[in-house]
Parts: C-alpha cells; sequence; structure tokens
C-alpha cells in the first residue's frame, strides 16, 4: 500500500514508455511515461482532452500505440485488441458499465469466458466461483443469482470488479468510478481496492476528485496536452496547488479577441428561480442579460448538462421557475421554450442535435418549419434558400445544403446546429460543449459567432469541461459541484487555478 | 406503363432545373430512378406474364383487375409508409380492417343508412379506424408500450371485437346508393382505382411538401434530436397511427365495396402483406427514410405477381413461396443500389 514498504528497484508490473497516439488531424498522445507497481494504487490526473481516455484505451488493448512500448514484468508486450490485454491479466472499469442488465451476476462474472464441460455450462461452478470473489470483495450480500439489472450502481461497479478479478487481473483501471456513487458506496469501494492492492493488485484510478486521490492513491501521475508532465509523484507529498499548475497553462490555442461586456443597465431576458432537478441539482438561481454570455463550468456529474436541459424543459424541474422576457415557460415542455425563443445546442450532436442522415437544409428548418410553411405546405425553395445564406455566412463547408449532414466534419455539424437556431432569431442559447470534437479553426470561428451574438442581444449560456473556455467566452461564471452553485462572479476576476480548485474542492479559499 | 416510367428516366434527370409542364415527367423519372430494382422487378413480371398467359394477361380488364386487388392493400400501405418512416410499426392493420368494416355492415348501421344517406357507412368505418389508431398511438406514445406489442393486442383485441359484433357471420350489405356509386367506373377507371390513387397522390404531397411529412422523417430519423428540435413527438406519434387507422377504415370501405360484405375475416394477413410492400419499396424498418412511389411499386409487385400465378393455374402456396422470394431479392438489390449511389 503505502509506497515506502514496495522496492522501487524492483520491476514494474506495467511500464510505458513513450508512447504516441495519433488520430487523423490531432496528436491525442505525444509522449507518455509512467509505471506502476504491483500493489500501489496509482492516479491519473490530467484536464478534460489531456489523453487520459486514449491512454485507458491504449492500455486496454482498444487502441494501437504509434510509437512507444509498454512493458509487461519487463517484456516488451503488443496488444492487438483488447482480448491480449486481458489475457496479459489488465482488467478495465469503464465509466460506462459493460455488463449485460438482463443476466444474472454470475452469469455476468464468467460472460465471454464461460465456465463448461463440452459445450455445457457449469453453473452451480459458475455460482460458487463467483460467490468466492463477491466475499473476496468483501459483499456476501449479492446474490450470484441475481439480475444485475437490479443491482445498485455501486453493486454493478462490484460485479464489474469481480468480473476482472475472474480472470485473473493482476492490474485494473478505474475509469472515474466514483462519478456514479454516492458517499457511502465510495467509501465501499475503497474498502474494496485495499483488499486488492494488499494481495498484490495494482490499480490505474482515474479521477477528477482531490480528496479521493488523497484517501486512496499512493503515487500520481498528471498528463496535460497528451504528455506525462510529472509522473510517480508521491500522494502524500505532493501539495494541491502543484498538482493544479501542473494540469493548468495548456498549449492549445484560444483566440479571444478583446471584448466589450454588455451595458449594465441591459435587461434580463432569462431568469432562473431556485431550478432543482430531482436527485440531480437544486437552487440554482441564474439571470441572464441581452447580451451577457454566462458560463457554467464543474465537472461532468455536477449537474451542468442537466441544468442547461432543464432551463429547456427537455427534463422536467421539480421545483422553481424559468422566465424569458418576464414571462414564465410551462414545465417540461421543449415546445414552449422553443417559442419563447431559447435553442439549446446538446451535448451529444450526433445522438441529440441531429438528423444525420437528413440534409443539412433540413436539419437546420427543422424547428423553423412553419415559418416556411402555408396551411402546412412547405416552400422548400425558400428553406434552401434561407439555409443557403446561413452555410455561407457561417462558412459551414462544404456549402451544399442538399448533402446528409452526416458528411460533415465535427466543426461544421456544430455550425449547422448554430444555424438552426440563428435562423429562429432566438433570445436566448443554450450551449453544451460547443466544441467538443471540433478542430481548432472551426472552434475560434465558434467563439466569434458566440460573440456576435452576443453583441446582437442574445443571451448565451455556456458550459464546457474545458475551463480555459468558459472563462475566454463568458463574462461571468457560475461553478458548479455537486449539483449546486459555489461560486458565481465575473470571468475575469478568475483564472485556471481558481476554477480548478473551486471544481475539484469546492473550498472558497 | 413499365415502358412509360422506363423512358421517363433520363428525360426525368435531364428535367431538373426543368419548367413546370415538365415538373410531372421529373417527377415520374426520379422516383423510377430512385426505385429501379422495383421498375426492374415489375417489368420482369410482366414480361413473365406476357409469356406465359399471353393476351389474358396484356388485357385491359386483367390490369384493371391487378389494380383493383392492389388498391384495398395499397391504402393501407401508405398509411403504413408514414408509421414505418416516423419510427413505428402496426400489426394491427387487418383486425382494424375487419373491425372498420363490421362495424360499417351492422343491421343498425345499414338501417341508419338506409334512412338518411350511404355515407353513414364511410364514417362509421372511418370513425372505428381512426379510434383504434388513436388508441395505438395514445399507447405508443404516451403508454411507452412497444409498438410491436401494442400493436399486436390491438390485433387480437379488434378482430376478437369483431367477431363478437358480427357473431362470426358474414354481414351482406343492402344499402342501394352504396353499392351503385361504388359500381361506377368514371372515366372507365374503377372507383377502388380512384379512391387508391388520390390515397397514394395525397400520401406523397403529405409526406414531401409538408410540415407533418418532414417531422416524420425527422421524428423517424432521430427521436430525440427532433424532440430537442422542439418537436412534440409524442404528439406526432399519435397523428401518425391515427392517420394509419383512417387509412384501414377507407380500406374497409373498399373492401365492402368489392365483396359487398363485412366480415371479421377481413385483412387477413394485411399486416404483413402492408410491411412487406413498405421494406421492399425502400422504406427503413429503423425509420427516418421511405418514399410512398417505392410503396405503390411494391404493392403492385405483389398483385401482379399474385395475378400472373393465377393466371397460370399455380396454387396459393407456390405464390407464397415466390412472395418471400421477392422479399429477399428487392431488399438485397435495394440495398446494393443504395450504396452504389452513396445514400
Amino acid at each position: 500500500m503505502n509506497p515506502d514498504d514496495m522496492n522501487p528497484d524492483a520491476v514494474p508490473l506495467l511500464s510505458v514508455h513513450d508512447v504516441v497516439k495519433r488520430f487523423p488531424g490531432v496528436v491525442a498522445l505525444g509522449g507518455v511515461n509512467f509505471d506502476v507497481r504491483a500493489g500501489e494504487v496509482h492516479c491519473l490526473l490530467g484536464q478534460n482532452g489531456a489523453g487520459k481516455s486514449t491512454l485507458i484505451k491504449v492500455l486496454a488493448g482498444a487502441h494501437r500505440p504509434d510509437e512507444g512500448e509498454l512493458r509487461w514484468q519487463g517484456e516488451t508486450v503488443a496488444f492487438n485488441d483488447p482480448q491480449a490485454a486481458i489475457s496479459t491479466g489488465i482488467g478495465a472499469i469503464h465509466q460506462e458499465l459493460d455488463l449485460v442488465a438482463g443476466l444474472s451476476v454470475a452469469a455476468n462474472v464468467f460472460l465471454g469466458h464461460e465456465l463448461s464441460t463440452a459445450g455445457f455450462t457449469r453453473r452451480t461452478l459458475a455460482r460458487e466461483r463467483t460467490r468466492e470473489l463477491l466475499d473476496l470483495l468483501g459483499h456476501p450480500d449479492i446474490s450470484p443469482d441475481r439480475e444485475v439489472g437490479r443491482l445498485s450502481a455501486a453493486n454493478q461497479q462490484v460485479v464489474s470488479m469481480a468480473r476482472a478479478l475472474s480472470r485473473d487481473s493482476r492490474l485494473l483501471i478505474m475509469d472515474e468510478p466514483s462519478a456514479v456513487l454516492d458517499q457511502d458506496e465510495v467509501r465501499t469501494l475503497f474498502r474494496v481496492i485495499r483488499q486488492l492492492t494488499t494481495r498484490g493488485v495494482a490499480v490505474v484510478y482515474i479521477s477528477h476528485r482531490l480528496e479521493e486521490i488523497r484517501e486512496i492513491g499512493d503515487r500520481v501521475t498528471v498528463l496535460k496536452d497528451g504528455r506525462t508532465v510529472a509522473t510517480g509523484l508521491p500522494v502524500a507529498d505532493v501539495r494541491t496547488a502543484d498538482l493544479i499548475e501542473l494540469m493548468t497553462g495548456r498549449t492549445i490555442e484560444y483566440a479571444f479577441g478583446p471584448r466589450t461586456p454588455p451595458a449594465p443597465d441591459a435587461p434580463a431576458v432569462l431568469t432562473v428561480r431556485g431550478l432543482a432537478g430531482a436527485g440531480r441539482f437544486s437552487g440554482v438561481d441564474l439571470t441572464v442579460h441581452a447580451g451577457e454570455v454566462v458560463g457554467l463550468a464543474g465537472l461532468v456529474g455536477s449537474g451542468r448538462s442537466e441544468v442547461l436541459e432543464t432551463v429547456y424543459g427537455a427534463r422536467k424541474a421539480s421545483a422553481g421557475t424559468v422566465e424569458v422576457d418576464g414571462r414564465r415557460l410551462r414545465r417540461g415542455s421543449v415546445g414552449a421554450a422553443v417559442r419563447a425563443g431559447i435553442g439549446l445546442c446538446p451535448e451529444e450532436r450526433k445522438s441529440q442535435g441531429l438528423l444525420l442522415d437528413q440534409a443539412v437544409y433540413r436539419n437546420i428548418t427543422v424547428s423553423s418549419l412553419s415559418a416556411f410553411a402555408r396551411l402546412g405546405f412547405l416552400d422548400e425553395g425558400a428553406e434552401r434558400a434561407r439555409a443557403t445564406e446561413l452555410v455561407e455566412a457561417l462558412d459551414v463547408r462544404p456549402t451544399g445544403v442538399g448533402r446528409a449532414v452526416r458528411t460533415l466534419s465535427g466543426g461544421n455539424q456544430q455550425k449547422v446546429v448554430l444555424a438552426r437556431w440563428l435562423l429562429r432569431d432566438c433570445r436566448v442559447l443554450l450551449l453544451d460543449e460547443p466544441t467538443r470534437g471540433v478542430d481548432v479553426g472551426a472552434r475560434s470561428e465558434i467563439y466569434q459567432l458566440v460573440r456576435q451574438l452576443a453583441d446582437r442581444g442574445v443571451a448565451v449560456v455556456v458550459v464546457s469541461s474545458d475551463v480555459e473556455e468558459v472563462l475566454g467566452l463568458a463574462d461571468r461564471v457560475l461553478v458548479l459541484r455537486e449539483g449546486r452553485v459555489v461560486h458565481e462572479g465575473p470571468a475575469r476576476e478568475l483564472d485556471e487555478h481558481r476554477v480548478l480548485d473551486l471544481v475539484m474542492e469546492g473550498t472558497a479559499a | 406503363m413499365s415502358e412509360n416510367t422506363a423512358t421517363a428516366s433520363p428525360t426525368g434527370r435531364a428535367a431538373g432545373t426543368g419548367i413546370a409542364p415538365r415538373r410531372a415527367s421529373a417527377l415520374l423519372g426520379s422516383a423510377a430512378g430512385r426505385n429501379t430494382g422495383l421498375v426492374l422487378a415489375l417489368v420482369l413480371l410482366c414480361l413473365a406474364g406476357v409469356v406465359t398467359a399471353g393476351d389474358r394477361f396484356a388485357d385491359v380488364s386483367n390490369v384493371l383487375t391487378i389494380l383493383r386487388l392492389a388498391s384495398v392493400i395499397g391504402v393501407v400501405s401508405v398509411g403504413m409508409t408514414f408509421v414505418v418512416t416516423g419510427g413505428g410499426i402496426d400489426l394491427s392493420v387487418g383486425a382494424i380492417v375487419a373491425l372498420s368494416s363490421v362495424w360499417a355492415t351492422t343491421l343498425a348501421t345499414q338501417a341508419m343508412a338506409r334512412d338518411t344517406h350511404w355515407l353513414v357507412m364511410v364514417f362509421a368505418a372511418l370513425a372505428v379506424g381512426a379510434g383504434c389508431g388513436l388508441v395505438n398511438g395514445t399507447l405508443v406514445a404516451y403508454g411507452r408500450v412497444v409498438a410491436f406489442i401494442a400493436t399486436l393486442a390491438m390485433l387480437a383485441a379488434a378482430r376478437g371485437l369483431a367477431e363478437i359484433i358480427s357473431n362470426r357471420k358474414t354481414q351482406i350489405v343492402d344499402v342501394p346508393g352504396f353499392t351503385a356509386f361504388w359500381d361506377t367506373s368514371p372515366l372507365g377507371v374503377p372507383m377502388l382505382v380512384l379512391v387508391f390513387a388520390v390515397v397514394a397522390l395525397a400520401g406523397w404531397v403529405v409526406l414531401n411538401r409538408t410540415t407533418f411529412g418532414r417531422r416524420t422523417y425527422a421524428v423517424g430519423s432521430n427521436p430525440e434530436a427532433a424532440r430537442l428540435a422542439g418537436i412534440d413527438v409524442r404528439r406526432h406519434t399519435v397523428l401518425l397511427y391515427t392517420l394509419l387507422g383512417i387509412c384501414c377504415g377507407i380500406a374497409a370501405v373498399m373492401i365492402i365495396a368489392r365483396t359487398t360484405t363485412g366480415s371479421a375475416t377481413h385483412g387477413g394477413l394485411y399486416e404483413l402483406d402492408a410491411i412487406a410492400a413498405v421494406v421492399i419499396g425502400g422504406t427503413l424498418l429503423s425509420g427516418g427514410r421511405g418514399t410512398i412511389a417505392g410503396t405503390v411499386f411494391g404493392v403492385l409487385i405483389f398483385t401482379t405477381l399474385s395475378n400472373v400465378f393465377t393466371l397460370n393455374n399455380l396454387s396459393i402456396s407456390a405464390q407464397a413461396v415466390a412472395k418471400g422470394a421477392i422479399i429477399v431479392l428487392a431488399v438485397l438489390l435495394q440495398q446494393r443500389l443504395a450504396r452504389r449511389s452513396g445514400g
């Protein structure tokens, strides 16, 4: 457990040397080095986009590195597929649990490597072995016959771990396991992790919550811009300020021009009072004036996307009111929000924002169909003409409005979603992760566009995991932590350190 | 007919930017162009008909028979195209046709029709169809019952109710005005065929030229994105099933007219025929893509096939086997062509 107890000279269980992974147009990992010793909890820390997920995928065999090598107990290994990583002894527990909800606990634990004789599954043996594994993990309360879909999130996590152990995993990768757990469940999880490490299993633990890392971690490695900027720091000795210092100051270019804040007497356009969403967030007050950009910062799971979706009526509020220009909106009605002049660019562009197989112009006009219709009959020529104007104004490429939106790049797809709301001349624009999956060039175009809209008097709310983006784009920032607003103030009074501090520790230092 | 569509194709493409009079041929051309496989299949079937049955097949009265047979299932299939394009499915269409036909021909309805006007029967059939569709749509959209299950339940219930009402007896129609009207053939086209043509044309206009049609594509393509774009997806789903219910009502009137009876056995296996026609017409079962023209071709292919087989004294069972083969071939061919045209 304690790094001092281990012999640092021993061959590490897994070591990563100069790993590089490129995707078309992006270098996701640009030289990663770290090693994991048997029996330790090694934490990975880094901001959104620092390369953590790519690194996990490389370790789990889902991606092949372009350069560099992995060594397992000193020997070079290459994983061609996840199966190879599993048989070597690496088990990954992903954020979205990959369990089959309709099967029993025992069936899930041995899924893909069923115990069988001559093709017949040995259910009793599987049940016994599952029982042993669950006992080992300190969970004799979970029945091997229970349907996995009926278990709590924490217990599903335990089943996932039992599955990894059933394959004799020597190294477990846990990607933000605590994001879906409450405090008691996190405590149980930590107890299980300690039991595992005493047996010599190594754990790579990814989390944004510093207090957790302090409690469970032995050493920490920090990633920034796809590189390791510090590796193997003993958790006990390193200061929080130093960790944040290491994570910040990324080199991605942000082109934020100077900005004139809105006139102080600008009227309030969007007024949210005491908004709450069952179990996700509560007591959110938010006022956005004409021409103002307000940023919402917070970790995944802090409730930031839920706030936007509730304001928009896509989720039903359990309490509170939303007003646009002083008129209260009906709860839980997207139609009412759209008619009142609110537009949303959702977090998941492909699954929530776009009709991927439909033409560009149809995606742009979908929210304004009645404006192009007389007695229900559409004027398709007018639709195409207006869509073409917007496509040219936003510089969407390629320019053909008749092609399926699926064929466009991420940045151009995002512009199509924005064009949809430009067409409506909306009063309030809600942007959830507006630049996720968008290349650098299109990103600065989107920033400019948001600024221009604000200058024209639109009230804008931006949610982003990218702290610099929130600070650069917004006039005022609200910081959310675990469903509550922990800070509100002008963006110019905040910097990246301070926001990360608020987001991760919630202290008003 | 097959010659027409085949020659219309190249001119249709050239007339893309064309002037008003050429629009119709462009329309026909693009419909044929996008459904090359179906046109080909229909042409082959007609050739087979001419070769094996000669003048008995290529006869005006035989062609009209084919069209008349295609009409009833065609109207249902047009409605089905809407529901499937909108991401749903309806297994209860045959049962709704049966229930509507029975309800419209009870002694009480017929008595009222004789006292007032035969349109009473038509209204009864449409109302019953719309009502069943409304129940289906509400269960699917607001009750969150999977469409397959909700309409399976309707299939069982509606046909059962039809049996109860009719007491399992065939109800013969004796409303002179009704029979007289449906026996007419304006311009030599049987009334049934005319109704099918009107329904298909109206369906095409609604699906391609109205906000309702556009929303249908949006809802079928990505319901969550459609919802977040401000479309009331649940209400739209109810409307889609209700529309199909009304189509079933129309089909019930047509089947009453053709057989002069109402019966709980009408519309047997219509759900399969309609879904098959829609699918071979190029409509995606997962929603978001569908054409009325494709569905019409699909219906015509099946009916022509039956006709050719009947003229050659082949059994119903042999027809069924051929039908199955055609479904598979048509879908495979459609996929190939779609991939080649990159769409």
